[in-house]
C-alpha cells in the first residue's frame, strides 16, 4: 500500500491535468471523438493494401471479390454479361467497399483510441536533465548510506541528459525535478507526484529499502531528495515499453486469437466451396429449365452471376467478427489500461480469464489497511475505563492508525468532550494528562511494546501478550490466571489482543480488530459463482486467519505466509491443474509472481516484483486482480459471442439470398423467401448492406465489450445463447426487411 | 404407422445400452477371456502407440487389405467358389468397390448377384465388412484414450482384433443364425433354374424351348448379418434388403432394422464408459436420438402420410418466367395438367416400397440407414418424396447422428469441438473439453475435419451436375435429377454406401459391350472420395486426441463450461442445425426442395 500522505494540496503536473483530461474524454465522449474519428477514417483507406488485408483471411477475401466484382461491372459498361443492371452492379461494388472500409474502421478506431493514449504517456517522456553520480558505486561501498550528505560537501555530479543514462547508473533527484528514467531508490526518501502515470493526484511517498522504493521515469520529486539505481536504459524504460504496447507496436496474436483465426479461416474456406460449388449446380438447373421449356435463348439468372455469388461468400464468410477481431484485442488491452492496469502482453490478459485461484493478500484487499481497537477487557480489578484509559496513555504518542484508534475509542467511551493531550500538551479534562516530562516508549521490533513513563514513576505498557508479560515478570508481577485465555478467546475471533500493564500489573487487553472492506463478502459470493476459489494470504497466526477468513467468506487461507509458503502454494494449485493470480509488491513475492499465471506487480512495489509479475497496477490497488479476471473473461466472451452471431446471421441471409439467385430459374422457389422481399437484386442488395452496416454498428461493443456477468458458467452461457445465438438467428431477418422495405420506399432500386 | 418406427428405435436402445458395456470393457482388455484368446491377443501386441503409430499402423492395414481386395477381384475367374462363372471385372468396378469397402461405405457400382464370385463375396466382401467397423471402433477407441489422458492411445491391432473378434463376430453369428431361421439362404450353391409355371414366362430359347427362370441364391445370410451389424450396407443381391432373400419376412426386416442402429449407439455408451463420464455421453446420445428422431418422423411423415406432391394440385398454378423472346422479356408458363389428378393419395406414397414390410418400414429404414452410415435399403430412396428424401440426405450430410461404428461419434466429436470452442469464449474462458485446453493446434485439426466432408459433396456434385458425365447419366432430368448426383456423392462421402440409384454408373465386367457412358468418371470420382472421407476425419481427431492427451488437465469449476448438462446438449444441437444448414442448404434447395414445390412430371 501506498502511504498518502495528507493533506497536500493537489499538485497536478500540467502533463497530468492533460492526461486525465484525455482519460475522461475517452471514458465520456466515449467512441467516436471527433480527432479520433479522422484519424481512423484515414487509416481505413491505408489498410485496403492488400498486404495489410492479407493478414486477415476473412476480409482478404473480401477484398478479391471485390476487385472480381468490379472487373464485372467494367465489363458491364463495356456492354458484356447485359442480363443484370448495372445500377445493381454499382451499388455491390459501394456496398462491398463500405463492408471493407468498416472492417478497417474498427480495427483503425480502436487502434487510434489505443495512440490517443500513447500520445498522451508519450509527452510524459521528456528529455529531462539528470545529475549523474559517476562515483557513487565505489561510495555505496565505502561510506554506505552517507553519500547523500557527501555529495552535499560538493562531490563530482555529471549533468547529463536522460536519453544519455544507462542502467545502473546512479542518479541524484532532488524535489521539483523529474525522475529521469525508471529505477530503484537506493538512498533517502521523497513524495513523488505519480500523477503522469496513474492519473492520481495525490503524492507517494518512496524510499530506499523495502517494498516501496520503484520509482518510474516522468514522474516528479516533490519533497526531499534520493539517489536512484538506474534500471532500464533509455528507450527501455516502463514508461517506453507501455507506449509501445498501447501503440501496438509489438501487439502480438494471442493464442486463444489465433486459434479463433483458425476457424474463421476454414469456416470462409468452407463457404468459398459451397460458393463456388453453386455456380456449376446453378448452370445444371438453367440448362435443364432451357430444355424443360424449350426456349432457344439460354436461361439466366443470378445463380450464375458472378458478383452475386462474391456478394453470397461475403455475406456467408464470418465477416463481422473478421472484422472486429482485431478491435475485440486491443480493445482488451485498452480496458486494462483504463483501469490503469498494464499488462505486459496480450495474452496475459487473456489468460487472466481463465484464472481459477486468486490469491489476496489480507491487508488492504479483504480488510482495510489498519486494525482497529474494538474492545477493551479488564482483567485483575480494573474497570473497562481504566483500561481504556491506559491503553490511550500508553498510545498518546503512538501516531500509527492503530493507536489512533485506540485513542479515539476511549474518548468514545469516556464521553470525552475535549482534546486528547498529544505529546508534549498539557491540556487536560479526559484524564489523559501527560506531563512534559514524561517519557515515551516508541515500538520498536525488539521489545514489540510501547508506552509511556509518567514522571510519577507509572509506567504504561501495551505490547504483544508475551513481550508484555516478560515486562511484568521482570519487575515481580503477577500475570493473571486467565490472560493467556483470554488473549486465545480473542484470537479465535480473528482479532489481535494487546496486553495492557501498568506497573507489574496486568490491566487487561485492548483488543484490535480487523475491520472487513465493505462489500468485499459479496464480492467474494460472486467470485465464487464465477468459478475463482479466493485464498487469503496473512501474515497472521492460523487462528486469526480463520476467523477472518470465514468472516469474509474466502474459500481458503494461508497463515504465516512466508515467500517459500507462497510459492508452494502456487505450485500445488497448479499441479491440480489451476491457473492461479496473485498480486505482490515486495522483492520477496518475485518468485511466487513469477511462478503464477497471472503476476500483477503493484507499481509502488520493488523493481524485481515489477520484472517478475505479467501486468502491472499502477493504482497498487489489491482490489484490482477482481478486475483483471473480469477484463479477461470479457475479452473472450465478446469474440465467442460475436462468432456465433456473426455465424448465425447466415440463416437469414440464406432466406434472403438463394430465392433470389433462382427466381429467374426456378421461379417456384418463391415460397422459400419468407421475407417476402421485394425483388432478387433488392433482397440480394439489402444483405449485403445488413452485413455492411452491422459491422459499424457493432464496434461500440466489441470496443466496450460484452457485459460480463459474475453468475456461473451456464447460467452466462445461456443467457449469451439467447443474445448472440437467438439474437444472431433473428435479428439480421428483421434488418434486411427493413432494408429491403427502405430501399423500395425510396426507390433506389427496381 | 407410427408403432413399427417406434417399437424398432425403443428396442434398437434397450439393446444398445448394455451392449454399449460390454463393448467398453471388451476395448479395454477387461473382459473375462478364455486363456487361448489372451494368447493369441499376446501375440498381436505390438506394443502401446502414440497417436502417430496407431494412424500408421491403420494405413498400412488398409493398403494390405487394398492389395489383398485387388488380387482377389482381379482375378475373381481363376478362383475358387465360382460355380456360375463370374467373369472379369472392368478395372474401374474394381477399384471404386475396393474403395468401396475399404472405406466402410460399401457403395455398389456392381450389383452382387450378377457379378460377383462366392469367392468374391466372402473373401473380398464380407472380410471388408468386418474389418472396416473393426477400425471404426479401434479408432474410437485410440481417441477416447487420447481423450481421457492415457500415455498411449492403445495398440491398433489389438484393438482390430478385440472390436472384430469378440464384439463383430459373435454378434454377428447370432444374427445371421437368427436371418436363416426367417429364411434367408446360406449356401454355396450355384444359381437355382426352376421351370417356371408359365412356360413362356422367362422367353424361350431359338428351339423353341421355354427357358427356366435363374434364381441367384449363395452364402447370403453371412454377408446380410455383418452388412446390417457395420454399418456397412453392401448387399448380395444389387436390391439390397428390398430382395426377398435378402430380407424375406417382417421379422427379418425388423432384426435388420433394429441391426442398424445397434452398435452405432452402442459405441456412444462405450465412450461414456470409458471416459468414465457416462453423463456426458448421455448428452451426445439424447442429441443424437433427437436428431434420429426427427429425421425418421420427417421421412415417414412426409413419405408415408402425405401424397407425392406432383400429383396433389400445387397452389401456383403457372408461373412466369425471364424469356427474351417472348414479348415483353417474360412469359407464363402453365403448370403441367397432371397436377390435382384424382388420385387418392390417403395412405401416402407406395412407389418403390416393399409394401410387404408396411408403408412406414421404407422411410423408417431410410432415416436409420443414412443417420448412420450403413447404406442398405429396403425401399428405393429414388422413389421417395421428395422432402423425405431430404431426409435421407441430411443424415448424410451430417453423418454424425449415430453415424459408423466408430467413426460416426468421431464425426460428432468434430461438430462438438467447434461448439465447445465457441461456447468456451461465451462463457469467458479458453475452450476446454474434458479439462483439455483447445487450442490452435486442435482446432486445425478439427477444422480440417470438418472441410472435408462438404468439399467432397459439393464439389463433386457441382462438376458433374454442370458437365455431361453428370446430366447424361441421370434417369430423370429436373431437381430430381440433380438429387440423384447430390444423394450419389454424399453417399460416397458420408461412406454411407446407399444408392438413391437413378444414375447409370455401372461398368460392370470388363468385356462389358454397353457399359453406361460415364461409368468409369462416376466410379473414379466415388472412389476417390470415399477414401479422402474415410482416412481425414479418422486421422484428423486421431491427432487431435493425441494433441489433447499430452496436455495438463485442469481441474472443473463453477466458470467451466460443462459438457455434461441440457445446456450444453442444445449448443451441439444447434451448433449441428447451424453448421449443417449453412453448409448444405443451397443444395438441398436446388434438390428435394425444388423438387417438392415445383412443377411434375419434370419431362422434356
Amino acid at each position: 500500500m501506498s502511504q498518502v500522505l495528507t493533506p497536500q494540496p493537489p499538485r497536478s503536473t500540467p502533463v497530468a491535468t492533460q492526461l486525465k483530461e484525455a482519460r475522461r474524454a475517452s471514458r465520456q465522449s466515449g467512441l467516436f471523438e471527433p480527432q479520433l474519428l479522422k484519424t481512423a477514417l484515414w487509416q481505413s483507406l491505408v489498410m485496403l493494401r492488400p498486404d495489410i488485408q492479407w493478414k486477415n483471411p476473412v476480409m482478404f477475401v473480401v477484398e478479391v471479390g471485390t476487385v472480381l466484382t468490379l472487373v464485372y461491372t467494367v465489363a458491364r459498361f463495356l456492354g458484356y454479361s447485359a442480363h443484370v443492371s448495372a445500377s445493381y452492379l454499382v451499388a455491390l461494388d459501394f456496398w462491398l467497399i463500405m463492408t471493407l472500409l468498416f472492417a478497417n474502421f474498427a480495427s483503425s478506431l480502436a487502434e487510434a483510441r489505443g495512440k490517443a493514449q500513447a500520445d498522451a504517456l508519450r509527452k510524459t517522456r521528456r528529455d529531462t536533465p539528470a545529475r549523474r553520480l559517476p562515483e557513487y558505486q565505489e561510495l555505496e561501498v565505502t561510506y554506505g548510506q552517507r553519500a547523500l550528505v557527501e555529495v552535499a560537501k560538493g562531490w563530482r555530479i555529471d549533468e547529463i541528459m536522460s536519453s544519455q543514462l544507462r542502467e545502473g547508473d546512479f542518479v541524484l533527484v532532488e524535489a521539483g525535478e523529474f525522475i529521469p528514467s525508471d529505477g530503484e531508490i537506493v538512498e533517502g526518501v521523497a513524495s513523488i507526484d505519480e500523477s503522469a502515470i496513474t492519473g492520481e493526484s495525490a503524492p507517494v511517498i518512496r524510499e530506499a529499502g523495502g517494498d516501496r522504493s520503484g520509482v518510474t521515469g516522468g514522474t516528479r520529486v516533490l519533497s526531499d531528495r534520493v539517489v536512484i539505481r538506474v534500471t532500464a536504459g533509455a528507450g527501455k524504460s516502463f514508461l517506453d515499453k507501455m507506449i509501445a504496447l498501447v501503440e501496438g507496436a509489438i501487439r502480438q496474436r494471442t493464442p486463444n486469437e489465433i486459434a479463433l483465426s483458425i476457424v474463421l479461416a476454414a469456416f470462409t474456406l468452407i463457404f468459398l466451396i459451397v460458393t463456388a460449388a453453386l455456380w456449376p449446380m446453378a448452370l445444371h438447373a438453367e440448362n435443364y429449365m432451357q430444355g424443360y421449356l424449350g426456349t432457344d435463348a439460354p436461361i439466366k439468372g443470378l445463380g450464375t452471376d458472378v458478383p452475386t455469388l462474391v456478394a453470397l461468400l461475403v455475406c456467408l464468410i464470418p465477416t463481422t467478427i473478421g472484422a472486429l477481431l482485431a478491435a475485440i484485442g486491443i480493445a482488451g488491452m485498452d480496458r486494462a489500461l483504463r483501469a490503469n492496469i498494464i499488462a505486459k502482453s496480450g495474452k496475459a490478459v487473456e489468460v487472466a480469464g481463465d484464472i481459477d485461484t486468486l490469491l489476496l493478500d489480507k491487508t488492504g484487499t479483504i480488510t482495510m489497511g489498519n486494525r482497529r481497537a474494538s474492545q477493551f477487557i479488564p482483567l485483575d480489578q480494573y474497570t473497562p475505563v481504566e483500561v481504556a484509559r491506559l491503553s490511550a496513555l500508553a498510545s498518546v504518542a503512538d501516531q500509527t492508525p492503530e493507536g489512533k484508534s485506540i485513542v479515539e475509542l476511549y474518548r468514545l467511551m469516556s464521553h470525552g468532550s475535549a482534546a486528547v493531550a498529544g505529546a508534549g500538551s498539557t491540556s487536560s479534562g479526559d484524564g489523559l494528562y501527560v506531563p512534559e516530562s514524561a517519557k515515551f516508549i516508541p515500538f520498536s521490533a525488539t521489545t514489540r511494546m510501547s508506552g509511556v513513563d509518567l514522571p510519577d514513576g507509572h509506567r504504561i505498557r501495551k505490547g504483544a501478550p508475551d513481550a508484555v508479560v516478560r515486562f511484568v515478570e521482570s519487575q515481580q508481577g503477577k500475570v493473571p490466571e486467565d490472560l493467556l485465555e483470554q488473549v486465545h478467546k480473542v484470537s479465535a475471533k480473528g482479532a489481535t489482543a494487546l496486553v495492557v500493564a501498568e506497573g507489574n500489573r496486568v490491566a487487561g487487553l485492548a483488543v484490535l480488530e480487523d475491520v472487513l472492506k465493505p462489500g468485499m463478502k459479496d464480492r467474494f459470493q460472486r467470485l465464487r459463482q464465477m468459478g475463482l476459489r479466493t485464498v487469503m494470504i496473512t501474515g497472521d497466526n492460523a487462528l486469526t486467519a480463520r476467523a477472518i477468513a470465514s468472516e469474509a467468506g474466502v474459500d481458503d487461507f494461508l497463515a504465516e505466509a512466508t515467500p517459500e509458503a507462497k510459492l508452494s502454494y502456487i505450485r500445488k494449485e497448479q499441479a491440480e491443474g489451476k491457473l492461479v493470480a496473485m498480486m505482490g509488491d515486495g522483492t520477496n513475492d518475485a518468485p511466487a509472481l513469477a511462478q503464477a499465471d497471472v503476476g500483477v506487480a503493484m507499481n509502488s512495489g520493488t523493481q524485481a516484483a515489477k520484472e517478475a509479475g505479467n501486468m502491472v497496477d499502477l493504482d497498487s490497488d489489491p482490489t484490482k486482480l477482481i478486475e483483471v479476471v473480469e477484463i479477461g473473461k470479457q475479452l473472450l466472451m465478446t469474440r465467442g459471442s460475436l462468432t456465433t452471431f456473426s455465424i448465425a446471421n447466415d440463416v437469414a441471409k440464406y432466406f434472403a439470398i438463394v430465392p433470389a439467385l433462382f427466381a429467374g430459374t426456378l421461379p417456384w422457389l418463391k415460397s422459400f423467401d419468407v421475407m417476402k422481399l421485394h425483388s432478387p437484386t433488392s433482397a440480394i442488395l439489402s444483405a449485403v448492406i445488413f452485413n455492411a452496416i452491422v459491422i459499424p454498428l457493432l464496434i461500440p461493443i466489441a470496443l466496450k465489450g460484452v457485459r460480463y456477468r459474475p453468475v456461473g458458467a451456464d447460467a452466462l452461457l445461456r443467457r449469451n445463447l439467447l443474445v448472440w445465438g437467438l439474437g444472431g438467428v433473428v435479428v439480421p431477418f428483421i434488418g434486411i426487411k427493413v432494408i429491403d422495405l427502405v430501399l423500395t420506399t425510396l426507390n433506389l432500386i427496381a | 404407422m407410427w408403432t413399427l418406427p417406434i417399437f424398432l428405435v425403443g428396442t434398437m436402445i434397450a439393446l444398445a445400452i448394455p451392449l454399449g458395456f460390454y463393448v467398453a470393457r471388451t476395448m479395454d482388455g477387461r473382459a473375462h477371456l478364455p486363456g487361448w484368446l489372451s494368447w493369441i491377443e499376446q501375440r498381436i501386441d505390438t506394443g502401446p502407440q502414440n497417436w502417430k503409430q496407431y494412424a500408421v499402423a491403420m494405413l498400412i492395414w488398409n493398403v494390405v487389405a487394398f492389395v489383398v481386395g485387388f488380387a482377389i477381384l482381379t482375378l475373381q475367374p481363376y478362383l475358387p467358389l465360382n460355380p456360375d462363372h463370374k467373369g472379369m471385372l472392368s478395372p474401374t468396378t474394381v477399384f471404386n468397390t475396393l474403395c468401396s469397402f475399404l472405406s466402410n461405405t460399401n457403395l455398389q457400382h456392381y450389383s452382387g448377384e450378377v457379378h460377383l464370385s462366392y469367392f468374391s463375396q466372402l473373401f473380398v466382401i464380407c472380410w471388408k465388412q468386418f474389418h472396416t467397423p473393426a477400425i471404426g471402433l479401434a479408432a474410437l477407441g485410440a481417441i477416447t484414450r487420447g481423450l481421457r489422458g492415457d500415455a498411449h492411445m492403445g495398440n491398433f491391432y489389438v484393438d482390430l482384433w478385440r472390436a472384430t473378434t469378440y464384439v463383430l463376430l459373435p454378434i454377428a453369428v447370432v444374427l445371421a443364425i437368427l436371418l436363416m431361421a426367417c429364411g434367408m439362404p446360406m449356401t454355396l450353391d450355384g444359381n437355382f433354374a426352376v421351370t417356371t409355371l408359365d412356360p413362356g414366362a422367362m422367353g424361350s430359347d431359338e428351339a423353341g424351348t421355354a427357358l427356366p427362370q435363374t434364381i441367384a441364391r449363395g452364402p447370403v445370410a453371412a454377408i446380410v448379418a455383418i452388412k446390417q451389424l457395420g454399418t456397412n450396407g453392401g448387399g448380395f443381391f444389387g436390391p439390397n434388403s428390398t430382395h426377398p432373400f435378402e430380407n424375406p419376412s417382417d421379422w427379418s426386416n425388423v432384426l435388420e432394422n433394429i441391426s442398424i442402429m445397434l452398435l452405432p449407439m452402442a459405441v456412444v455408451v462405450m465412450f461414456g464408459r470409458m471416459l468414465g463420464n457416462l453423463r456426458h455421453a448421455a448428452v451426445i446420445f439424447g442429441v443424437m436420438l433427437v436428431f434420429y428422431a426427427a429425421f425418421l418422423g420427417w421421412a415417414v411423415y412426409f413419405d408415408s402420410t402425405q401424397g407425392n406432391p406432383g400429383l396433389v394440385a400445387h397452389a401456383e398454378r403457372e408461373f412466369t418466367i425471364d424469356d427474351p423472346a417472348a414479348a415483353g422479356g417474360r412469359r407464363d408458363v402453365p403448370l403441367p395438367a397432371v397436377a390435382g389428378l384424382p388420385v387418392d393419395q390417403a395412405l401416402g406414397n407406395h412407389e418403390g416400397k416393399e409394401l410387404r414390410f408396411g408403408t412406414s418400414a421404407g422411410p423408417t429404414w431410410a432415416a436409420s440407414t443414412t443417420c448412420t452410415s450403413n447404406g442398405s435399403v429396403n425401399a428405393m430412396h429414388d422413389s421417395l418424396n421428395p422432402l423425405a428424401g431430404l431426409a435421407p440426405l441430411a443424415g448424410m450430410w451430417l453423418n454424425c447422428i449415430f453415424g459408423g461404428v466408430g467413426v460416426g461419434l468421431i464425426n460428432l466429436l468434430i461438430y462438438l469441438i467447434v461448439a465447445v470452442f465457441l461456447a468456451g469464449l461465451m462463457v469467458g474462458r479458453t475452450p476446454e473439453y474434458l479439462c483439455k485446453k483447445v487450442e490452435a493446434r486442435e482446432m486445425k485439426l478439427a477444422m480440417l475435419a470438418l472441410l472435408v466432408h462438404p468439399l467432397m459433396i459439393l464439389g463433386p456434385t457441382g462438376l458433374f451436375a454442370a458437365l455431361d458425365w453428370g446430366a447424361k447419366s441421370l434417369n430423370n432430368p429436373g431437381p430430381h435429377g440433380f438429387s440423384e448426383i447430390l444423394y450419389e456423392f454424399s453417399s460416397a462421402s458420408a461412406n454411407n454406401g446407399s444408392g438413391f440409384e437413378g444414375l447409370a454408373d455401372t461398368y460392370g465386367f470388363n468385356d462389358n459391350a454397353a457399359p453406361a457412358p460415364y461409368a468409369v468418371h462416376w466410379d473414379i470420382a466415388c472412389g476417390l472420395v470415399m477414401v479422402v472421407c474415410r482416412f481425414v476425419p479418422i486421422i484428423a481427431p486421431l491427432a487431435f486426441a493425441g494433441s489433447l492427451a499430452m496436455k495438463k488437465r485442469t481441474t472443473l469449476t463453477a466458470g467451466t463450461l460443462r459438457t455434461d448438462n441440457v445446456t450444453f446438449g442444445c449448443v451441439l444441437f444447434g451448433t449441428v442445425v447451424l453448421v449443417g444448414a449453412l453448409l448444405f442448404l443451397p443444395a438441398a434447395v436446388l434438390g428435394p426442395v425444388a423438387e417438392h414445390l415445383g412443377p411434375l412430371p419434370f419431362g422434356r
